[in-house]
């Protein structure tokens, strides 16, 4: 090895432990004030009480912990609903106060990144029209969507460099009668379980140190205005983003690296949809059979959308050619949720998921068929007219 | 067409598109290069490839960030319409290409090339988007991109008796979900308030991008405007 690798290589050994005076891009949020105090925006300020963390460049971000307006995902919520579920379960667990609006649509990106059927201003003004109903409503927005918080910050950085985008949006935010309103940050529900894992460690009821994780983090949380992903020296040295892997650290889930943790999982936006070919191929091919041999973890962990649906439902038909698949997929808040004790159906939601779980839930010790039982006579009485539906009442309480 | 060692002349632009005049190529060009964006999205290329050991869409598909990025700093209208016409669809806009150490967004360029190939109408973009509208048609009017009322087997055939299980059980499934938003919602991913579907519409109109609709899928714009004015004049 020549002494140049050597010092790569020791570079790289090293926890890195940025200096914000040295980074390499400008911080946004000192421009978002100076149009604030031009009177071109109405700043949300993040509410107390927050969490400051550290960023990629070792920028400090406020994360509420409550007062918040929950930005909902709609495939999470249209095809995963056990995320959603799981993310208001640990809000009502530790009786934060937070908003699930209906005064909300998605950010639509996933229509923007699939057909390109819009445009820059359309983009921008169905972000501001969302955070300006959250900014009517005194609640400070958390975006349970990676691509929506993505999309966001791209739109924030546009709307930021470009004066003509912000008259525009105005005009037309001006025939909604709604103010031009951005948030002093913009936040991932998936950053708040990371400031909450502590206090989510400390209330665990279910012994996970038995399980072995990979984690895929998402790209559009992590490569998108990369500067504002949380990193920790502590995780990877700091050369990866933090956010889910010191969560499963924190409530004792061994964390096993691979080698195309950086690879996307094949959603592709467009493909997921409309040219699965691609989407299942990347998927197994890149991901699951990668952690498969290299790992053979218990399950896989997300914080998005799309990473949870393509990483789960590729599988089916990869075992159908004989590939090495067969990796149970859960996002962050599902894996938070399931430690302290929810309902693997009522709240969790398993059965929403293809990839078989059942394995995992044995493995950690939990009697899912009783469960399962339970949740099919929560059925029956909806069936029957008996009960309308299952209700926090019937939710709320851990029972593992 | 393939380039050849026949048709290959190193240094010459080899017109994969005959048919279409070269002034079109350039007026297609020079919308991508006039968008606002673009100068955020390209500062020229090192040729490096780290783009490309990115880009999950290169493993897969003959397409290269690279390719796009070079090809629009060169100015080679030829090659971009080619692009425009052939590769755009392919990108999965992971962004994982933002790794570029010039600080170009390929992925962004992309975004930009299909901007532009929708506006026009390009024949290859309609083509492409045919299968898709029906998703089109879901986030104009529900402000959510899917819903649970499309989890049908027939076109998720590849997820397995899941799919079946579920379409089966949607509505009491869709009812066994203690949020309060989501409960018993079938055709959207949330309930959301009238007005604020409302507000969503004038966006669409106000910003030009039911005239993008009408570029890709006529049907589709007049099954829109049909419904969403109908919404609008009720107020
Ligand atoms: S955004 Fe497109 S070009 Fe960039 S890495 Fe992803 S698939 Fe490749
Ligand atoms: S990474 Fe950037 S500089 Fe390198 S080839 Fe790709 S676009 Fe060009």
């Amino acid at each position: 090895m020549t002494t140049a690798v050597q010092d790569i290589l020791e570079r790289k050994s090293q926890a890195v432990a940025p200096d914000p005076k040295r980074a390499p891009t400008h911080d946004i949020r000192e421009t978002l004030y100076e149009l604030e105090a031009k009177g071109e925006i109405i700043l949300q300020r993040v509410p107390e009480p927050f969490v400051e963390v550290i960023t990629k460049y070792g920028r400090t971000k406020r994360i509420p912990i409550e007062h918040t307006w929950h930005h909902k995902s709609c495939g999470q919520c249209g095809h995963i609903p056990g995320y959603t579920s799981s993310v208001y379960w640990l809000h009502r667990q530790f009786n934060l106060d937070f908003l699930d609006p209906t005064d909300q649509t998605s950010c639509t990106g996933w229509n923007y990144y699939a057909s390109a059927t819009s445009n820059a201003v359309a983009q921008a003004a169905v972000m501001v029209r969302n955070f300006a109903a959250a900014y009517e409503t005194g609640y400070f927005p958390l975006i349970h969507c990676g691509t929506s918080y993505g999309h966001y910050k791209e739109i924030r950085e546009q709307l930021v460099h470009h004066k003509s985008l912000r008259d525009e949006v105005r005009r037309v935010l001006d025939k909604l009668g709604k103010p031009l309103v951005l948030p002093e940050e913009i936040v991932h529900y998936s950053e708040w379980v990371h400031v909450m894992r502590h206090r989510i460690a400390e209330r665990q009821r279910v012994d996970l140190s038995m399980l072995t994780a990979t984690v895929h983090p998402a790209c559009h949380y992590y490569k998108i205005v990369a500067e504002d992903a949380i990193y920790d020296p502590d995780i990877y040295g700091g050369q990866r983003t933090a956010t889910v892997t010191a969560t499963l650290e924190a409530l004792g889930i061994h964390v096993a690296d691979y080698s195309t943790w950086f690879d996307c999982c094949g959603f592709g936006f467009r493909h997921i949809l409309v040219q699965r070919d691609f989407t299942r191929s990347f998927a197994v091919l890149r991901k699951i059979e990668t952690m498969k041999q290299e790992v053979d973890p218990d399950l896989t962990v997300t914080h998005d959308t799309g990473c949870v649906t393509t990483l789960d439902k590729s599988q089916f038909a990869a075992k159908a050619h004989e590939r090495k698949v067969g990796i149970p997929v859960l996002s962050d808040a599902q894996v938070a949720a399931l430690a302290m004790g929810a309902h693997p159906f009522r709240v969790i939601q398993f059965h929403w998921h293809s990839t078989d779980w059942r394995p995992l839930l044995e493995k950690i010790g939990v009697d899912w068929r009783r469960y399962w039982e339970e949740f099919q006579e929560d059925l029956e009485a909806i069936r029957a007219g008996k009960k309308a539906g299952i209700t926090w009442q019937e939710a709320d309480q851990p029972v593992l | 067409m393939p380039t050849t060692l026949d048709t290959w002349h190193p240094g010459k632009p080899v017109s994969r598109h005959p048919d279409v005049p070269y002034e079109e190529k350039q007026r297609l060009f020079l919308e991508v290069k006039n968008d606002p964006r673009y100068e955020d999205f390209l500062y020229g290329c090192y040729e490096c490839g780290i783009c490309v050991s990115a880009c999950p869409s290169a493993r897969f598909y003959d397409f290269s960030p690279r390719v796009i990025a070079q090809a629009m700093a060169r100015e080679d209208v030829e090659r971009v319409y080619d692009i425009i016409a052939e590769d755009i669809w392919n990108c999965a806009q992971c962004f994982s290409c933002l790794r570029c150490p010039r600080g170009n967004n390929p992925g962004g360029l992309v975004t930009l090339l299909r901007e532009v190939a929708v506006r026009n109408g390009l024949r290859e973009t309609r083509d492409v988007l045919q299968g898709y509208s029906r998703v089109i048609y879901k986030v104009m009017l529900k402000g959510n991109q899917v819903s649970p009322d499309m989890l049908q087997p027939d076109f998720f055939p590849d997820w397995g008796p899941w799919v079946a299980q579920f379409s089966a059980n949607m509505a009491v499934w869709r009812k066994a979900i203690p949020v309060d938003t989501l409960r018993g919602v079938t055709d959207a991913a949330w309930k959301t308030d009238r007005k604020t579907l409302l507000e969503l519409y004038t966006i669409w109109f106000e910003t030009g991008n039911m005239d993008i609709i009408k570029e890709v899928d006529e049907g589709l714009y007049d099954l829109l405007m049909d419904v969403m004015q109908e919404e609008l004049e009720e107020g």
